[in-house]
């Protein structure tokens, strides 16, 4: 064999042994397990308050501005639209105020402690606050022994409560409600 | 100001088998390398040792797939690709010391790994759940120990070029040190689940640092005697190292205390400054490593001065597998299997072989992060740290950074003990990874058993 084999070979291996480490590297990427943390921008309420029709002067920029902060759940709205159950949940006012997230049968748990569905970072929510799940007439609301009480309006709430779409609920300082 | 959502991994199979393929395309080049620049022609063995490697690995990931299909997908690339490697490096000194395929050492080391990958498959298939190791925690400590101090057996323990770390086993020498790596994971693990609350919570600050009270002290002091004993009886540096710094690792690991690893040091450095003021084979080794050339330790031994000029002629490329002459070190197919490589694949090989091991490493503690109990936790990164001292210890052994010990680089090195513990080693790694990975049931989910009737089984 001509030494140019040998070269291009040996220079070859150095090539391939790098490429096998770069491609490692790139599953890595791709593999993420275990839980996500995403973090939220602050609360300019965005998407939440009605923008006058008259600043939508250039079209590119508002939709974009508009658009709610959780994606999928917003999407979903559009597509169920005709489906009249609460779908998911949104954040009115609070720090995480124009957050919303989709709804799961199952429930979902709301409080400071980092399992919860909903993290607050609220000094006056506990760390396991509420639940929303769903009941046999529909989505209720419970209370988990909280030191500072969830309200439903002015009533503190002791028993499951049923909740319907824009019913505001209020733990510590946030206030959600649920929405088509 | 975050929401906190599960994500689970995907099972990943099919990434390994692509990247096993990939390994073994790499190994088979480099063994095709190999043969045309040593002896002009593809070498005729490549069928039987390509055909032997691939069935090996085939084995492996079957096994996965049947038997831990959520496991990582990079370990078991990484650690054929590094096999492979090595095989091929070994074959290459038997060709320069003029051995041919059946009376050399790449068709044994072939063999042992057979074995190696075959136990770790047994083990795989054997253990199905981790935590079952807990149960044995003494026990693991009794052999651990036992294992550690077998070469000072008389009869048994043989002593060979200065360190007394190798057993006779008939035909057979072993090297209980490397056993005893796992099986000490194992013990400390478990007795870390058991005592890491007294260890870390007690205890006063003084000057920034929390120190544990003075009757906690035991288990670190009785650790590191141990270890000094291995330094001074066995005279073997390494396995010392090795040791009883995987116990500081995995004390700080279960503690979250700086402190752990404050005085673990501390004792470590008191007692080689000690060793190294009354044992003259002690001395010898650090005459080696600070003045490796100078005429004194040159007639004692030049081996280490030959590993460092073998990669110094390799420089950033190297010379290209077959052209170097690593068969001038002595151990050129074990203990200096880095500087073998240093020179034939160059600084830019031997950094891409550097960072597998650091991916693997990464893998290991990655599973101790995502693992779901505390003796998983612990026994992963004990064994993903156990991979990263010992490769520390040799690197740095042959790079002059510590004393040069006798221990081997996991997979790459030629020996039996060293491949049966490190696929052990891997497939512990793989058990805990799928169990970390393994998507948890959904509590709330409608469980099937629970909505039907409870039936009537029997009346009287």
């Amino acid at each position: 064999m001509s030494e140019i084999t040998i070269t291009v070979m040996r220079l070859g291996l150095l090539v391939a042994l790098w490429a096998f480490v770069v491609a490692v590297v790139g599953v890595l990427r791709g593999d993420l397990y275990g839980t996500q943390v995403t973090p939220r921008k602050t609360p300019t309420a965005r998407g939440n308050t009605p923008r006058p029709v008259a600043r939508s002067a250039s079209p590119a920029a508002v939709p974009a501005e508009q658009r709610p902060v959780g994606r999928p759940a917003g999407r979903r709205v559009a597509a169920r639209a005709a489906n009249r159950d609460p779908n998911h949940l949104r954040v009115m006012s609070g720090p995480l105020s124009g957050t919303s997230l989709p709804l799961r049968e199952a429930g979902i748990l709301i409080g400071r402690s980092p399992e919860s569905a909903l993290v607050l970072e609220d000094d006056f929510a506990s760390g396991r606050h509420a639940r929303i799940f769903k009941g046999p007439e529909g989505w209720m609301v419970e209370d988990l022994g909280s030191t500072n009480g969830t309200f439903i309006g002015p009533q503190r709430l002791t028993t499951p409560t049923p909740v319907t779409a824009g019913t505001e609920i209020r733990f510590g300082t946030t206030v959600v409600e649920l929405r088509r | 100001m975050t929401t906190v959502s599960a994500l689970s991994s995907r099972k990943g199979r099919n990434v390994e088998l692509g990247l096993l393929v990939f390994a073994v395309a790499i190994v088979a080049l480099a063994y095709i390398n190999v043969g045309i620049a040593v002896e002009g022609a593809i070498p005729p063995s490549l069928v039987a040792v390509g055909t032997g490697f691939v069935v090996i690995t085939a084995a492996f990931h079957i096994t996965m797939r049947l038997r831990a299909p959520y496991a990582d997908p990079l370990i078991l690339p990484i650690a054929t690709l590094l096999n492979g490697l090595g095989l091929v490096m070994i074959n290459r000194l038997d060709l320069a010391n003029g051995r041919d395929l059946a009376e050399g050492m790449a068709l044994r080391q072939l063999m042992w790994s057979a074995l190696a990958a075959g136990l770790a498959i047994a083990a795989l298939i054997i253990l199905r759940d981790h935590r079952i190791l807990r149960r044995y925690t003494y026990l693991a400590g009794a052999i651990g120990f036992g294992l550690l101090l077998l070469p000072l057996v008389p009869g048994l323990g043989v002593e060979n070029y200065g360190s007394r770390i190798w057993i006779n086993l008939g035909p057979f020498s072993f090297q209980p040190g490397e056993i005893a790596k796992i099986v000490l994971a194992v013990f400390f693990a478990g007795y870390l689940v058991q005592t890491r609350d007294a260890l870390s919570v007690a205890g006063r600050r003084i000057l920034g640092l929390t120190l544990p009270r003075a009757r906690d002290l035991g288990p670190i002091l009785v650790a590191w005697m141990l270890s000094v004993g291995v330094l001074v009886l066995e005279k073997d540096l390494g396995s010392s190292l090795l040791f009883f710094g995987l116990f500081v690792a995995m004390l700080y690991v279960a503690t979250e205390r700086t402190s752990w690893v404050a005085i673990g040091l501390l004792l470590f450095c008191v007692g080689c400054w000690v060793a190294n003021l009354l044992f003259s084979h002690v001395q010898r080794r650090v005459l080696l490593w600070l003045d490796t050339f100078s005429r004194e330790a040159l007639d004692t031994s030049d081996q280490l001065a030959r590993g460092l000029m073998g990669m110094a002629s390799g420089g950033m490329v190297g010379t290209g597998l077959g052209r170097g002459r690593p068969d001038l070190t002595y151990f050129a197919e074990s203990d200096f299997i880095i500087p073998s490589f240093g020179e034939e694949i160059g600084l830019i090989g031997l950094f891409a072989l550097l960072i597998l091991y650091v991916l693997l490493v990464e893998r290991g503690l990655r599973t101790a992060i995502g693992a779901r109990d505390g003796f998983g936790k612990l026994l992963a990164s004990g064994l993903a740290f156990s991979v990263a001292l010992q490769c520390f210890v040799v690197v740095g052994g042959v790079t002059r950074v510590i004393p040069l010990t006798g221990l081997t680089m996991p997979f790459l090195s030629q020996g039996g003990s060293s491949l049966l513990a490190n696929w052990t080693l891997v497939a512990l790694l793989l058990r805990i990874s799928d169990h970390a990975r393994r998507p948890v049931p959904d509590p709330e989910a409608p469980n099937p058993v629970a909505n039907e009737p409870t039936q009537v089984v029997k009346l009287r």
